[in-house]
Parts: structure tokens; sequence; C-alpha cells
């Protein structure tokens, strides 16, 4: 019977037909990109269904002092993305023998992405950090490579609740009255980012334990804190 | 010209049990500009001698940063270094990849050796004309190799290769048990003063800040590399030092 | 003429599988262990088999899940170990670097679409460090001070949670995991109450002989239930 059946097609259907590679561990990850700051950020929880194996993954790597790339999603999935997105970075600084750019890795991540077109990483990605004249930017990605430069990106579990927020706060859209538009300092960012996680955490089941927050300056670099949330 | 029966091809052995080809190799290895290589307990250090083709040229590439944790400095062809140098790269990374950890030393010089090797047995290739001093720290401590066109290699507490080693190694020779209790400041200094030797001899050409270079990695050191006016602290020693043997205690 | 040719066929779910591994840090090492049953289905097919493997001196492995996966691991580890062995130059995997290989090796599996079905805990103590790390199906690695798989997601890692201290000690550690694993025994019906405990310590890897866990049935509702309304079993 299979023998008069279309072979390479249905090949990938019968292997394992009761296992699904996939699994959605959940987590949350938001950058701001300010004028002389960027800021990137992750929980720590690791879901599985309605039980937390950890409270205190890391779901962020920092590509140099000048990028860094957040990931929620799978976490199997988002570990390998990240070594090899790591792996790369490194044999570019060590071959041109100077550092990646923020444009360069988006192009690279966006590339590592597409080329699992059809087996994709189950991750969904934000990139932040400074350009080369040490403005902030950010990048938002879906699991397959599509993405945007914008200021302000939310992506994982929590986008839904966040992404909103951001946009009215930072991007000061949607405002009942035509507000002037300040831009948010350093400081203000960090406090809006650990309200709107909190936040979030009350109503999604995927966000809460802790966030890691990346604060990307051109003096400091990159340095991390980390902000409690609620474990329930 | 000295005519050979025995040297056409790299796998035939001459009837006194020699490879000729890869003692032409190791001839390339002396051809090349001088490298000195020393280590303490806590540091491994390098420093090359940069020579150019002609004074419109840049200077050939001595240095080469392999991981966070490893580096090496070669002498011979710059060429056969740099394919060799993207094999260690790739290993340290491919290592790093799966096990989330510096590659242990030992492995990655035997690999490269592994590779030094093979060309020394197959009649369609040539041997590496290219020697190493590579350097690194791992869980074991700071490291310093040397690996030969034959590929054999060696592990050292002060090494030279390339052209007039000789004069930096009695110098090591005199210092070497001194080493382990250096500071890293003197530790660099040994190094200065050694590959000095090796342009001692020759009126023209002393050590400056455009043919000298140096590379540091250690316990809490990623590998780095000192060139140009990077390097001037450290050649502080050939203005006031003498290139007699210090006894270990004064300091720069 | 054939044109065609057979598909590629893998075992399909788990067959032989093995229950639920916990895992606890404690200041002076690391507490791990598993029971000994090796379930077939519904079946409690072999009770006597032991789910714990002493990997290097200095660290250890338990797997539930699959059997013949989780022994086709230990082969893969056995090779590992034996290849660091003939370098002969002294240097030793670590509990994190073998936690990290073990990643890769059943996240490159389950990427062929044929997973090794098991969940692993790596349990190690180095230079005055314990560590304790659990790899999955998926291929997913994460590290915790408590751990678990299986039915002890659910049942045993509030347990451990609740327990947990980081000034507990090794024998402190086993006396919560033989407490965890008493509260698996009354609930998870794929369990068997006989155990045994690993640790990793100062003085190096052991793997306790297996021991029965002692178990209270007489509880009022155990021993004369009559319905489930009036009489609760807890």
């Amino acid at each position: 019977m299979w023998k008069e059946s279309s072979v390479v097609a249905t090949m990938a259907s019968l292997q394992r037909p009761d296992f699904m590679p996939y699994q959605n561990n959940g987590g949350t990850v938001v950058a701001i990109g300010g004028e002389d700051y960027c800021i990137v950020s992750a929980t720590t929880r690791l879901g599985l269904g309605f039980a937390i194996p950890t409270r205190n993954v890391c779901r962020y790597s920092i590509l140099n002092n000048r990028v860094v790339l957040a990931t929620a999603g799978m976490f199997a999935d988002t570990a390998t993305l990240h070594k090899v997105i790591k792996a790369r970075v490194k044999i570019y600084e060590e071959q041109q023998d100077k550092p990646f750019g923020l444009h360069s890795a988006a192009q690279l991540l966006s590339n590592t992405l597409y080329y699992r077109r059809f087996f994709p990483y189950y991750t969904f990605n934000v990139l932040g950090g400074l350009d080369e004249d040490g403005q902030g930017f950010v990048y938002g990605f879906d699991a397959i490579g599509s993405g945007e430069k914008v200021k302000v990106v939310c992506n994982g579990t929590g986008q839904a609740l966040i992404q909103p927020i951001l946009d009215n706060q930072v991007e000061k859209k949607q405002q009942y009255e035509n507000k002037q538009i300040t831009k948010l300092s350093l400081q203000e960012a960090v406090d809006l980012i650990k309200d709107v996680f909190t936040s979030a955490g009350e109503r999604d089941i995927y966000t809460g334990d802790a966030i890691d927050i990346c604060i990307i300056t051109k003096e400091k670099g990159v340095l991390v804190e980390t902000f409690q949330l609620k474990q329930d | 010209m000295f005519r050979n029966q025995y040297d056409t091809d790299v796998t035939t052995f001459s009837p006194q049990g020699r490879l000729h080809q890869i003692e032409y190799a190791q001839e390339a290895v002396k051809q090349g500009s001088a490298v000195v290589g020393v280590r303490n307990k806590n540091y491994a250090v390098l420093a090359t001698l940069k020579r150019t083709t002609s004074d419109l040229a840049s200077t050939q590439k001595k240095l080469f940063k392999i991981d966070d944790h490893v580096g090496m400095a070669i002498a011979g062809l710059t060429a056969d270094a740099r394919l060799l140098s993207k094999y260690m790269r790739t290993e340290c990374l491919n290592y790093k990849y799966v096990y989330e950890c510096a590659m242990p030393l030992s492995r990655l010089v035997l690999r490269v050796a592994d590779k030094h090797q093979i060309a020394t047995q197959r009649v369609s290739k040539r041997p590496f004309g290219v020697g190493l001093l590579i350097i690194g720290y791992d869980q074991q401590g700071p490291h310093l190799y040397e690996t030969s066109p034959s590929g054999e290699y060696w592990e050292y507490q002060a090494m030279s290769i390339g052209a007039r080693a000789q004069s930096a190694r009695t110098y090591l020779e005199k210092v070497f048990e001194t080493l382990n209790s250096c500071s890293l400041d003197q530790l660099c200094r040994h190094a200065i003063l050694a590959l000095r030797e090796t342009v001692a001899a020759l009126k023209d050409i002393d050590l400056s800040t455009k043919n000298c270079a140096l590379a540091i990695v250690g316990e809490d050191l990623d590998f780095t590399i000192y060139e140009d006016e990077d390097v001037l602290p450290y050649l502080d020693v050939i203005e006031t030092g003498s290139s007699q043997p210090m006894d270990g205690q004064s300091s720069t | 003429m054939q044109l065609v040719v057979d598909p590629v066929r893998h075992t399909t779910s788990p067959l032989v599988t093995g229950g639920s591994v916990i895992g606890i840090k404690c200041s002076d090492g690391v507490v791990i262990a598993a029971d000994t049953l090796a379930s077939y289905g519904s079946l409690a097919r072999f009770q006597n088999f032991s789910r714990l493997l002493k990997v290097t001196d200095s660290c250890l492995l338990g797997g539930g899940g699959e059997i013949s996966d989780f022994q086709e691991i230990q082969r893969l580890l056995e090779n590992l170990t034996t290849q660091d062995f003939c370098f002969n130059d002294e240097h030793k995997k670590s509990p994190r670097s073998l936690h990290q290989y073990l990643g890769r090796v059943l996240y490159a599996q389950r990427s062929r679409l044929n997973p090794f079905w098991n969940s692993l805990i790596v349990g190690g103590y180095v230079q005055s460090q314990s560590f304790l790390g659990m790899v999955d199906l998926y291929g997913t690695t994460f590290e915790s001070e408590v751990l678990a798989s299986g039915f002890g997601v659910l049942l045993g890692l509030p347990l451990l949670r609740k327990a947990y201290r980081p000034d507990l000690t090794v024998q402190e550690g086993i006396k919560i995991v033989e407490e965890v694993y008493r509260v698996l025994f009354y609930r998870d019906a794929r369990s068997i109450n006989r155990i045994q405990v690993a640790t990793a310590t100062v003085d190096g890897v052991t793997i306790s002989e297996p021991y029965s866990l002692e178990t209270k049935w007489d509880f009022k509702g155990f021993v004369n239930p009559r319905s489930t309304y009036d009489e609760s079993t807890w």
C-alpha cells in the first residue's frame, strides 16, 4: 500500500506521527531604543503547560557591547539560535577585526531564521542596540525572519498585553489629546519596562518570576540588572 | 645547485631514513622572522618581530587570535598559517557549541598537529611551511606549545622559533627557571629581551613600535594583541635594561 | 521494477518507560534519585531496573522515559568519557559540559523527528560547586536548585521548592527526596516504592543500592472506602 503512495512527501509525516517537535515555553521580551541608550529585557520563567519547570532561565544574549538579542518561544530553539548567532558574530569579529553592527545583526538574524523557513525555529526575537552614531534602535522579528526596525517592540506571550501600552507611552500614539512628544529618559524607560512586565504578569501565566534588563549605553556598554516579579 | 634523488616527493624516505621535504619545510620556518613565547604560573606571552617585504609594504601578520583563550604566533609562510588559524578557530567554535566551554589547549594542539602530520604522508600534499607558537589558558593554567611541519609538537616554559631564534633560546635557557615566579611585567620583559637577541647582531634594525608586537593571555585576561603605540610601554626595557639575564627580582 | 522505496519508520511512542527523576542541590553536594521501575505500558515490567548512572568521578545522570533510548545515551556518554581517558591529558568533561552535550544530542534527535524520548537530570560536584541541570526530549536545557521530571513536576516540584534552602546538607537532601518519592508512590500509578539515591560530593559520586520506602496504608479512607463523597482518601 505504501508503495503506491508518493514517498518523499509522506516520509516526514510518517516519522513519529505522534511526536510534535515543538513546545511552547512562553516568555515575553521587550526592547526600547532611546536617543542615546537601548534597553532589552526578557522574562526568566520557563513555562510548560500549567507547570513551571524552572523560574530562572536566560533568554538574552549579549552579542557584543552594543548589541543584545532576546528571544521568547520554545526554549530549546532559543538556546540553539543564540548559539548559532553568537558563533557567526564571533567568526565575523575575528575575520574582520571590528565589532558586529546592530543592523548587520538584524540581517544575520533574519537570514538565519528564514534559512529554517520550512522547519522554523519557534522563536520570537527582539534585537536591540546602538547604531554607528550611538543612537538606540530595536528590531522585532517573527519566527521565520520577517522583521522591522522600530523604536519600541514587544514579542512573546505578553505581546498583546504590552505592545499597545508601549505604543501609547513611548511613541505617544492613540493619545486622546495630541500631546507634546517628549522622549523618555533612560530611567523613565526602565521604570516603564518594570511596570509593563508587572502588569502582564498579572494576566499572562507565562510571564512572571523575574526579568533581566540589559541597558546598553555608549559609555558603559551593556549592564544587566534583574527585577523580581511575582512567582504566582 | 645541490641535487638530491630523494626529495621530489614527501612520501619517499632517503636511505639515511630522512624525509627531505619535511626538512625543507622546517627550513621555511627558520626563514620566518623570529617569535618568542614564555609563560609563568598565570600568564603566557608572545613577542614577535614583524618584517616587511619593502618600505612600501605593510608588515606581515605574525599574531593570530584563535579564541578568547587561545592565540598564536607564526614563523614561516603566512598563507599556510592563515589556513591553520581558520581551522583552529573552527575547532574552538565547534567545541564551544557542543560543550559550552573553552577547548582545552592540549586537544586543540593535537588536532592541528595531526593536520600537519597528514600532509607528510600523502603524495598529493606538501607539508605546511610554518611553525606555530601557540599560547592559551585553560582549566590547567597557561600553556605554551610549539608545532612543527613534521607534525610533532612540544610544550614549553619558554621557546623561540624563526630566524636567529637560537640566540633568543640561549637567552631563555638562562632565565627559564625563574619564569614561574615572575610577575606579568617581568615576563613581558623577558619576552622582549629574548626577541631583541635575534636582532642584536644586526646593525640597521632594533625593536620598535613599528616592527614589534606582543600578545598576552591569562587567567583573567582574554588573548590580547598589543602593537603599534600599545606595545611602547613594553619596549621601554630596551632603553633601560641590559640584554643580560635578570635575576627575576628586578622590576620594570 | 520497483520505483518507490519503503518509508523510513521509527518507533512511534515510548514502550518501556521509567517514571519521575528528581534532584536537589545542596551546599555540600547534590542529590538525585529515581525509583527502580521500568514499566511496559501499565505493566510494572522490570521492578529492579537502575535509572541512575555514574558518568565521571564528579558527575551523575538520572533518566526517565524510554529505557532503550536511555541506554543508548549511556553508550554515548561511555564513548565520550573513554575518549577523554584516551587523550591522557587529565582533561575531563565537567557536569555542565556533559549537560550541554546531552542538550545538543537530544536537540539534534528531535530535529530529525526521531527523539530520544527521555527526561534527563545531570548532577555533579566540581571545585566546591554543585551542579544540577535537566534536559528533555526537545533538547531544552536548564539548571535549577530543584528539578523533577514526569509526574514529579506536578507532585514533587512544589514539595522540593518548599523544602529547599541554600544551606541544605546532602543528608537533609536525601530525607527530602525520600519524602517526595513517598508522595509520588501514593499517587503516581507508574511508580514503585523501591528507590535509589545518588549523591555527588567532595568524596566523589555514590549510588545507593535500591531500598524500599516505608509506606502507610491503614488510613481509614484507604482501609474501608465507602463512596467518593463521604470518605476522601486524603
